[in-house]
């Protein structure tokens, strides 16, 4: 009975997938009709504008379809991830942003690893501290952290430690190899990480703190269970679905954040290239970034509603009704 | 019969909330924090030493001293006073932003809330599609696609806003149409629409005062990311985002031009969510923490 209950929300999240994907991939195909001036005119450039070369652009481009016929050969390509050629750099646009990927993956990667190991460190202790100085402080910079923009910390880093002290560079992504790239990206990884580690922290510590006021924990300090034991196996255990739940939402807000990120630090990285294809009105570009995140962001809040029923067996059986 | 009905309690009146909420130190810093950037936003040009865009090309680059507090920047502009005057396009976006989201998110969650049936399917498949895409990459697309102004943003803004307030209320009001004081009302055949605006909607000011001030402070770093991009804003606009984005440049000349707008952008949204916080803390009588 119960396996039948999971089965039936695993179905019913994967079409929800399906069809946020379908919505969200038409709202992104509108983009080109949104922009001010034609394609047509973006191809040709100055180039000749003859009656005849407008008409073979039209066709090629399919201009000439209904609109919905025109999004759908649009979609049918998209699905083989092919997004037509960047106007900007001549390149099929999927070549453009995976020469971009490397960059970007190992931003966000390394901030989210911060994020995360920072977050439940802090949290943990703010919570097992709860009242004290430590948990006050800590709690005053989560705000803080929550609060500042990305970009304004990343400044700041920047200055103090890159252009003050000397110890990073200011600008670019160094070399391909691993000690250089990791150098390079230590400031923006930082900077990316605090907004998320202040996210974790404040999840990680409201949630411990409830599982840690259960009776169940009362009752097991009395039978002299070890407090190690109880903070992890008892504590944690019972919180993990708050803190899968922030660790979703900072993998969103870190692909985002790297946008940013990467303009404040001069990165040659997908959010560069998605913010140069919006100021030169590249709109292959910009569909093929935008649906490929947008997609990626609703992939991991399907795969953490999943993750909820394999970390908290009270959720497999609200599964079907949810 | 009617004496017998009161209102829910809200925790407003209890005093063991009264006494908790006494405002600490911090929270006591973040309102003046507030009225003072509210002050620069309404006063801004009066109140600055010089004009915002007031250019001296003799003393570009100029590190703090006594005439310019935070120094120059490249065109010889007083960072101080662009600081100040930066204050009304800070505060004016997110303001519009957070009262329009809590108009639509307060009439869209009540209906669906109160009315259940399509009406709450179609608003509440609207929101979990908000909520499924990341909402500042889908605002810098559109803004950046359109060239949009300063305004469209801030609608653009809007739109991604409701979504919250529309969940947040309904959650509210499916709480309150359960209680008995709802039932009694309909008992006595009061009207759905005056059940809805005269007894449940007073019930949900707190949540939706304090939600207020929480979209304050998110919109404000939207606006400021979106200008940092250079969307939204003009170039050479006072305006906190967009100086940190040309103080970025400059960096290693005057740090003041970039380091003063992202502290004034920092530290205007965490007044601002520790003000939210201590509100709904005392308003709604739940620890948020």
């Amino acid at each position: 009975m119960r396996s039948h209950a999971v089965g039936v929300f695993l179905f019913r999240r994967l079409l929800e997938l399906v069809v946020l994907v379908l919505v969200i991939s038409f709202l992104v195909f509108t983009l080109e009709y949104l922009a001010p001036g034609s394609i047509i005119d973006a191809l040709l450039g100055t180039a000749d504008k003859s009656p005849e070369v407008v008409a073979a652009m039209r066709h090629e481009y399919h201009l000439d379809q209904p609109f919905i016929v025109q999004y759908l050969l649009w979609l049918k390509d998209a699905v083989h991830l092919d997004f037509g050629r960047s106007i900007m750099l001549n390149v099929p646009v999927i070549q453009a942003i995976v020469s971009r990927l490397s960059v970007t993956l190992f931003l966000g990667v390394f901030g989210f690893l911060i994020a995360v190991v920072a977050g439940l460190t802090l949290g943990i202790v703010a919570a097992v501290k709860k009242g004290t100085g430590i948990d006050r402080g800590t709690v005053g910079l989560t705000v803080l952290g929550v609060s500042a923009p990305t970009f304004a910390t990343g400044l700041i880093l920047l200055w103090a430690f890159a252009i003050m002290l000397g110890w990073f560079p200011v600008i670019g992504q160094g070399d391909p190899t691993f000690t250089d790239r990791l150098w390079h990206l230590t400031l923006p990884a930082v900077a990316l990480g605090i907004a998320g580690t202040a996210l974790m922290t404040k999840m990680t510590r409201a949630a411990l703190i409830a599982a840690l006021e259960q009776d169940a924990i009362g009752f097991a300090r009395s039978r002299g269970v070890g407090w190690w034991r109880i903070l992890f196996v008892y504590g944690l255990r019972n919180s993990l679905v708050p803190i899968l739940t922030a660790a979703g939402i900072v993998i969103a807000s870190t692909l985002t954040g790297s946008v940013l990120i990467e303009e404040t630090f001069s990165l040659q990285g997908v959010g560069t290239l998605l913010i140069s294809s919006i100021q030169n009105k590249d709109i292959p570009v910009v569909q093929g970034a935008t649906v490929l995140i947008a997609v990626f962001v609703i992939v991991i809040n399907t795969l953490v509603d999943i993750a909820y029923l394999a970390v908290d067996p009270r959720t497999r059986g609200k599964a079907a009704t949810a | 019969m009617t004496g017998t009905i009161t209102a829910p309690d809200t925790g407003l009146l209890s005093p063991r909330r009264a006494r908790r909420a006494r405002p600490g130190f911090v929270v006591a810093a973040s309102f003046v924090i507030v009225a003072l950037v509210v002050l620069c936003a309404l006063a801004g040009n009066q109140l600055a030493p010089y004009p915002a865009g007031k250019q001296d090309l003799m003393q570009t680059l100029e590190l703090p001293s006594a005439a310019h507090l935070l120094g120059t920047d490249d065109l010889g502009r007083d960072v101080f006073s662009r600081i100040i005057v930066g204050a009304g396009s800070a505060l004016a976006g997110p303001l519009v932003i957070a009262l329009g989201a809590m108009v639509i998110g307060t009439l869209l969650g009540l209906l669906a809330g109160y009315r259940g049936g399509l009406v709450e399917t179609i608003v509440m498949r609207w929101v979990d599609l908000m909520y499924a895409v990341p909402q500042l990459l889908i605002a810098i697309v559109i803004v950046g696609v359109l060239n949009g102004s300063y305004w469209e943003a801030v609608l653009v803004l809007v739109i991604l806003t409701a979504p919250g307030d529309t969940r947040i209320i309904r959650g509210a009001t499916i709480a309150q149409r359960r209680l008995p004081y709802v039932e009694a009302l309909r008992v006595l055949g009061v009207p759905g629409r005056r059940i809805l605006l005269g007894h449940i909607w007073p019930t949900l000011m707190p949540l939706t005062v304090a939600q207020t001030f929480l979209n304050f402070a998110t919109s404000l770093v939207s606006l400021a990311s979106l200008s940092f991009l250079g969307l939204g804003v003009a170039p050479g606009a006072a305006d906190w985002g967009r100086m940190l984005a040309e103080g970025r440049e400059l960096i290693a000349t005057n740090p003041w031009t970039a380091i003063a707008p992202g502290v004034a952008i920092a530290l205007t949204a965490a007044s601002m969510n520790i003000v939210g916080d201590w509100l709904h803390e005392r308003l709604t009588g739940r620890n948020s923490r």
